[in-house]
């Protein structure tokens, strides 16, 4: 889920029409004492942060006097709360509150539909209020068609057991709310609490927003890096692979890190999965067995093999891990021998000497395997391929036996090295990467194999060298699949002449920061 | 008998000149489906695998007559629109195979079908299959496989994780035991089909005698099935399995969704709820077969 933070959510109230305190956000005790003095009245200090009860964990502060937000902002700012280094505050007037109520939209699954929920009692301890007040708590489900009409908010405020202009005053906000929060495609959100100050107005005190992350690529401007579910932010290898899956639609492609930091000593191995029913059946096995995980990943959904290749990658820049363990549900419907050449291409562009076991079963998984085991033969490390009839536990073992043997030697992280091309190579883009032939190497070729393994046939002889037979753009379009078979013929079979280029933004820095480390 | 789909069903793929389209229209037609035609706007009067193409669903119901189900194949960011038009042409079933749909078009394609009275499987889903009769999406990937993995029989499959919908299905197969209908409801959160729904159909079904659900950890799926079986309706032996045992719990939405849901979507409230109106509920996949075996026999004597 994509998380806003306060100041940010408050922001998209404002436009929405809802009245929010002043104020703005501060990411130095400097700019804290500028707002506060711009703002001329006592005012407050929330650290942003995705944890919920801040005041108990000495978050809030108020401060009387510029000067005074300066000394506050001086503490919280680089305070550390839970997962969190806080580096931004929201200083903003301080409200004078009369009373507290409780605003929230979450999607309800039962129903398929928004459900409002209000409270007329709102604050610390909502939940607590809603179990023992439920008479307090009224609920109600919009038709997405129609959204939330004038009448229905009031209905919903008066069986809260609130009337009169305050019952107007606060139905006025729902509709704005539900209007922005459906407008932003929020998953959830929520004002807690929605207050009523001394002078009789209708605030937005505290407030968050969820944005769904399917529906992140329609608001560039909410400025969202990585739009998955953390409880800290996005480490840079998250940052890298999350570019890769938001570039590429073709399947699913997910990367969490477990562990930033790892040992020589630790017995940690590199997890790529295969869906996420299989991959939390195939986790279980290699816990079982007493290995920690590096990262969780996850390719499925019929990914190009460049999509896998890339995951490797990303898995592979990992120092330390001990080995490589990729399985998913075991009788899968996507194609595996896409699976399998991207790993073969990422394993032997790495010299891979920790082991990997692979268990692939599915659909063309004979191919799979075999595709392993022809090419993954010359490099230091032992791979070895598995299908539906060999349990995760089964290969967990395996994968025990092979780091053992191997001494359990760590993973050494490499330089990203592109090959030098030869300048006169035929080249063509593709969906996400290049693809080059150095022509010069072809009048050697005696079996022509490449066009024979180009699925999507999209490559024609001109006497003795294969070009497109397509217009360049359709091969950039898609019609190219990356299936990357083309480049894996010829390098083990004939000329080392095919090169498919698939960049992976950031990562060849990061590499070599932590290889610079070492 | 089966549910949702069998031999005669008559059936398109929206999107089916895309990557997917085409490799799926050849899974669908090699299998038995009764695939009558494709849709893709602007490339009306092609042909993928022998089967015509169309500009639109009305169009290929103005010219071959009813379509029963639509099986969509196209990127998430267009799916809501080719939904609308399939259910306003009058189709009754959609597949909605794509990932990453936003929750909002889902909504809204749910609140349009319950309009015009048509049903959706998915989104984010493998599709489902009758075996012997009829393949919708992608499960089994080809024809072949589907036919090895997959046998007619008395057990209705039901599963949010895709990749365990094959595998749960093909351990059955391997010991011997057949399916009716096997369905990927779909990993999103909100989905058109749910357990529930889909535990309805199997109750009503003749030649389902017994299920299998794959649930998980979060949405209230699983809890609604105990309260149809609490209910009576849902009356067949039942053998689930949840998954996310591991995962940590704690996580929530929000303050809003605490209050609604209470502690449905945990691991332990979906266990003891299935547990406590009667569900088998077992801790690993490969025990899934030997209790049906185990329902079998004690039904048999």
């Amino acid at each position: 889920m994509a998380r806003l933070y306060e100041y940010q959510s408050k922001k998209l109230l404002k436009q929405g029409g809802i009245r929010i305190p002043e104020g703005d956000v501060a990411f130095s005790p400097g700019e804290a004492s500028k707002i506060a003095e711009k703002i001329g009245k006592p005012v407050v200090l929330k650290i942003q942060v995705w944890v919920t009860g801040r005041a108990g964990l000495g978050g809030i502060q108020f401060a009387e006097t510029p000067e005074a937000a300066e000394n506050s902002a001086r503490r919280l700012l680089g305070m550390k709360v839970k997962n969190f280094v806080v580096d931004r505050i929201l200083v903003e007037e301080r409200l004078m509150i009369q009373s507290e109520f409780f605003l929230g939209l979450v999607i309800d699954d039962a129903n398929k539909s928004p459900l409002l929920v209000f409270s007329s009692i709102g604050g610390t301890g909502i939940e607590e209020i809603a179990r023992v007040h439920p008479e307090k708590v009224s609920k109600f489900s919009i038709d997405v068609l129609a959204g939330l009409r004038d009448f229905e908010a009031r209905n919903l405020i008066r069986k809260a057991g609130l009337s009169g202009n305050l019952m107007l005053q606060l139905s006025e906000v729902l509709t704005k709310f539900y209007k922005i929060a459906r407008s932003n495609d929020a998953r959830s959100a929520e004002i807690n609490p929605l207050v009523l100050t001394e002078d009789n107005q209708v605030y937005a005190a505290d407030c968050h927003f969820v944005v769904d992350d399917y529906a992140v690529f329609r608001h560039p401007e909410l400025g969202i890096e990585v739009a998955r579910e953390f409880n800290r932010p996005p480490s840079e290898l998250e940052k890298i692979a999350y570019q890769v899956e938001e570039k590429d639609y073709r399947g699913t492609f997910y990367f969490f890190q477990m562990l930033e930091k790892i040992s020589a000593e630790e017995s940690v191995i590199g997890f790529h999965g295969a869906g996420g029913g299989g991959s939390m059946m195939s986790m279980d096995a290699v816990l079982n067995k007493g290995f920690k995980l590096a990262n969780y990943c996850d390719t499925s959904g019929n990914p190009p093999a460049s999509k896998v290749y890339r995951a490797a990658k990303i898995i592979l820049s990992q120092p330390n891990i001990k080995g490589y363990f990729a399985s998913g549900s075991g009788v899968a419907s996507q194609e595996q021998f896409h699976s399998a050449r991207g790993m073969v291409k990422a394993f032997y562009e790495e010299k891979l000497s920790i082991p990997g076991v692979i268990r692939l079963g599915g659909n063309y998984e004979e191919k799979a395997i075999e595709i392993l085991s022809t090419y993954l033969n010359n490099i230091p490390a032992k791979v070895e391929g598995y299908g539906r009839d060999d349990s995760p536990e089964f290969c967990a073992e395996r994968l025990d036996k092979l780091i053992k043997e191997n001494g359990s030697k760590p993973h050494k992280v490499k330089p990203w090295v592109e090959p030098s091309l030869p300048q006169a190579s035929y080249s063509f883009e593709t969906l996400t990467g290049k693809l080059s032939i150095d022509h010069a190497q072809c009048s050697s070729c005696k079996t022509k194999g490449c066009m024979e393994c180009c699925a999507a046939k999209i490559l024609k002889l001109e006497g003795e060298k294969p070009v497109l037979a397509i217009p360049p753009e359709d091969a950039k379009k898609g019609k190219c699949t990356e299936c990357l078979a083309c480049e894996i013929f010829c390098t083990f079979h004939e000329q080392n002449a095919i090169y498919i280029q698939l960049p992976i933004p950031g990562l060849k820095e990061y590499r070599e920061k932590i290889t610079k480390s070492e | 008998m089966a549910i949702l789909v069998d031999e005669k069903s008559k059936v398109i793929i929206q999107g089916i000149t895309g990557r997917e389209g085409m490799v799926r229209a050849q899974l669908m037609k090699d299998y038995g489906t009764n695939l009558m035609a494709g849709v893709t706007p602007g490339r009306g009067g092609q042909e993928v695998y022998g089967v015509p193409v169309f500009d639109s669903v009305e169009e290929v119901w103005e010219k071959l007559g009813p379509v029963d189900i639509s099986v969509i194949f196209i990127p998430a960011t267009m799916v809501k629109n080719a939904a609308l038009e399939a259910i306003e042409a009058g189709v009754k079933l959609l597949v909605i195979v794509p990932d990453r749909v936003p929750i909002y078009d889902v909504l809204e394609v749910a609140a349009f079908a319950n309009r015009k009275g048509a049903r959706f499987v998915g989104p984010n889903t493998l599709g489902l299959v009758s075996p012997g009769k009829a393949v919708l999406g992608m499960i089994g990937g080809r024809a072949e496989r589907a036919r090895e993995w997959f046998r007619p029989g008395d057990i209705g499959v039901s599963s949010r994780s895709g990749g365990m919908t094959s595998s749960m299905s093909y351990y059955l197969t391997k010991t011997g035991l057949g399916q009716s209908t096997i369905i990927h409801v779909g990993g999103d959160a909100v989905v058109g089909l749910s357990h529930p729904e889909v535990m309805e159909l199997f109750e009503k079904d003749e030649q389902t005698r017994m299920a299998v659900m794959f649930g998980e950890i979060g949405t209230t799926q699983e809890e609604r099935v105990a309260d149809l079986i609490e209910q009576g309706k849902f009356t067949k032996p039942l053998i689930a399995f949840i998954g996310g045992k591991a995962a940590k719990s704690g996580t929530r939405f929000s303050h809003a969704g605490a209050i609604v849901e209470g502690t449905r979507g945990s691991y332990e409230t979906k266990v003891k709820r299935l547990k406590e109106v009667g569900v088998h509920v077992v801790d690993a996949i490969s025990d899934i077969p030997k209790k049906a075996i185990e329902l079998k026999k004690a039904r048999e004597a």
